[in-house]
């Protein structure tokens, strides 16, 4: 070790040195060492050499930014920084936290950044249900491509549509990435996650609201547009509850009706911006511009009391996933399946109809 | 540094829709003809929409991994990309000659963005026929006693569509190396379903024109050409039908070798790829035998 210390003493030969509390000058009386509680001036190389030593986190710290991770990548480097929480706490203290391991939550992603005796970074990538679990009992992997594959699917198996939907599955654990490949993985979970939020970190994310995402399909989407009559955005207030809530989209949602009105629904709490409607909910109002596009009827049907609560329990039972959780034998849940079965048997006719009522005249 | 972006279309009900665009990237990736290799979907993510973002390079390909010139090459990928300036007729095509512009993209304004036109209507397509053939065979050598059939959708959804299955079949019927070269087509005829009416070979290679696998690959075809009644089933490699046997080999998409046709459309346009071109001929050369 010590190659940090020459780059640092080469560096601050060409010019003046400066990071998160450290300055390395130069002047005519030599080098000036400073950090937060220090001060040293007048040194020649060689006691620069031997003071920085003495500082040798400020020194290592340094290096990694300056050349191990680099300016090539700001949002690279922006959003390494962030998980380290640098130029927030000071570098004894952070170097501290560091060997403890600082966590951080990404959607649900969550990391852990810790750093080995030469002020080298590495980071623990695991599903944020999985932060106790003992690594030797996750699955390992290496290769950020491999959260491809991890992503595809979720617990049960099936396919999911939306990279940020949070239904991400647990049981793996990435136990020792570096800085590139950690950011790599992470976009790799959740494509331009990091672009965005670094963009809305520097004030430049381009929101793009409903109304011009929605004027700018074309083809089979450009129906959406016939969904708003200029009076009101109920609408999308509906689909942004349905899709965007943080029950069902990691994402914090940026994008409002238009420039001027708001949705009334809650964006979510996501570390990183949604900027335009996604093509999930393109697609999905597609399909809501033509039902919304429907006449409403009077239908007259007979029902007790529990049994019209029984229709509201599985309409709520669906739409928040929790079929799976109600136990079979379970008949106090309206949503239970044998309550189902009975409510069917007693109230559909042959056809499908609820209470023999047609639902188109005949 | 420059970057290659493959763009294709995705899904939200079929998995299996990015697996042709993901391995592709993969094998270009493999060869390190790029500095990076990224992916962009219209119907998954990162969207074609903010593709441009995720590119670290300043010089950046962009490669449609479509099969033919129209809606979405001249109208929705240029205006998700936020081609500046955008013009199909740049692109002074006949709807198979597209090759490449050179623009700048509102959303990285700072890079150099060069659009492609899409790997269907390259000529290296037809080898990737030829080698879908091979694979679905398993013989190096198949021509001989075999006819062979292109298949795409007819010009109902896209007039540009059938231009392109007429040119790779007129490219093999001229290697001569098959007895027989026919196009078929899903929505005209000649169909699909009459395949057996067209050929008098005993052997007959269906390679569809498409680039991923999905419900017409998969579901469609295999069922009108009689291959079974129900495509859950499954169906055999071949399957004899009206006294022929049909090797039946999926979506030509998933052939490795279209690899290669990504990377002639980059360097079509200028990017500097070395020897990627040989490496990937030869490492996609044992791609598995579709049903395996
Ligand atoms: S539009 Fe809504 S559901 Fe889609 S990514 Fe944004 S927040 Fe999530």
């Amino acid at each position: 070790m010590g190659h940090h210390i020459d780059a640092l003493v080469a560096a601050a030969a060409d010019d003046d040195v400066r990071l998160d509390g450290l300055e390395v000058t130069q002047s005519d009386d030599g080098y000036t060492l400073e950090t937060p509680d220090s001060h040293h001036a007048g040194l020649s190389e060689d006691a620069l050499r031997d003071a920085l030593g003495d500082y040798d986190d400020y020194a290592t710290n340094w290096y990694v930014w300056s050349t191990v991770v680099g300016e090539s990548s700001p949002q690279r480097r922006a959003f390494l920084r962030w998980v380290e929480g640098a130029g927030k706490y000071a570098v004894p203290e952070r170097y501290d936290a560091l060997r403890d391991g600082i966590h951080h939550e990404w959607g649900q992603l969550r990391i852990t950044a810790t750093i080995d005796g030469h002020g080298e970074r590495s980071y623990d990538l695991r599903h944020v249900d999985d932060a106790d679990i003992d690594v030797d009992d996750l699955d390992p992997y290496h290769e950020p491509l491999a959260a491809r594959q991890l992503a595809t699917y979720d617990e049960k198996g099936r396919y999911r549509p939306l990279k940020t939907g949070a239904n991400l599955a647990g049981g793996w654990v990435f136990p020792d990435l570096d800085g590139r490949d950690l950011v790599e993985t992470v976009e790799t979970f959740y494509p331009a996650s990091v672009p965005n939020w670094f963009r809305e970190r520097e004030g430049t994310l381009d929101v793009e609201h409903w109304e011009d995402t929605i004027g700018r399909q074309t083809g089979m989407y450009s129906v959406i547009d016939t969904w708003n009559r200029g009076d009101g955005h109920e609408h999308v207030n509906w689909v942004a509850e349905a899709c965007c809530d943080d029950s069902q989209c990691v994402k914090r949602r940026e994008w409002e009706y238009d420039d001027e009105t708001d949705l009334d629904v809650d964006g979510g709490d996501g570390v990183f911006p949604c900027r335009e409607p996604c093509s999930l909910v393109i697609a999905a109002s597609r399909k809501w511009t033509r039902l919304e596009g429907e006449e409403t009827k009077t239908y007259e049907f007979e029902l007790t009391p529990s049994e019209k609560q029984q229709v509201e329990d599985i309409i709520e039972a669906v739409a928040d996933d929790r079929i799976d959780e109600i136990r079979e034998a379970d008949v106090y849940e309206g949503s239970n399946r044998y309550r189902t079965r009975f409510l069917r048997a007693k109230l559909f006719d042959e056809d499908g109809n609820l209470c023999g009522v047609p639902t188109e005249d005949e | 540094m420059q970057a290659l972006v493959i763009v294709a279309h995705g899904s939200h009900l079929n998995p299996d829709s990015s697996t042709p665009t993901y391995d592709h990237a993969d094998t270009i990736r493999e060869v390190g003809a790029f500095d990076e290799v990224r992916t962009g979907f219209w119907k998954e993510e990162p969207s074609i929409r903010e593709v441009l973002r995720t590119v670290e390079a300043d010089e950046v390909y962009v490669v449609p991994l479509f099969i033919s010139e129209g809606y979405f090459t001249e109208q929705v990928i240029p205006r998700e990309l936020r081609l500046d300036g955008w013009d199909v007729a740049d692109w002074d095509s006949d709807g198979l000659s597209a090759s490449h512009v050179t623009l700048t993209a509102d959303d990285v304004p700072e890079k150099t963005v060069h659009y492609c036109g899409p790997v269907g209507t390259h000529e290296a397509m037809t080898d990737v026929i030829v080698r879908r053939a091979e694979s679905v065979t398993g013989d190096p050598n198949v021509g001989e006693g075999f006819g062979l059939a292109v298949v795409g959708h007819g010009t109902e959804r896209n007039e540009n569509s059938a231009k392109a299955i007429e040119y790779h079949a007129n490219r093999i019927r001229d290697m001569d190396r098959f007895d027989e070269v026919q196009a078929l087509y899903m929505d005209e005829d000649p169909e699909v379903d009459d395949v057996t009416d067209y050929f008098e070979s005993e052997d007959i290679v269906v390679v569809p024109l498409f680039i991923a696998d999905g419900f017409h690959t998969q579901e469609d075809i295999p069922e009108d050409m009689g291959l079974t009644d129900d495509y859950r089933d499954g169906y055999d490699i071949p399957t004899e039908v009206d006294g022929h046997r049909i090797w039946y080999a999926g979506a030509v998409g998933t052939e490795g070798l279209m690899a290669d046709v990504v990377l002639e459309r980059a360097a079509d346009a200028g990017a500097e790829i070395g020897d990627a071109l040989e490496l990937v001929r030869e490492r996609t050369r044992a791609t598995p035998q579709a049903g395996d």
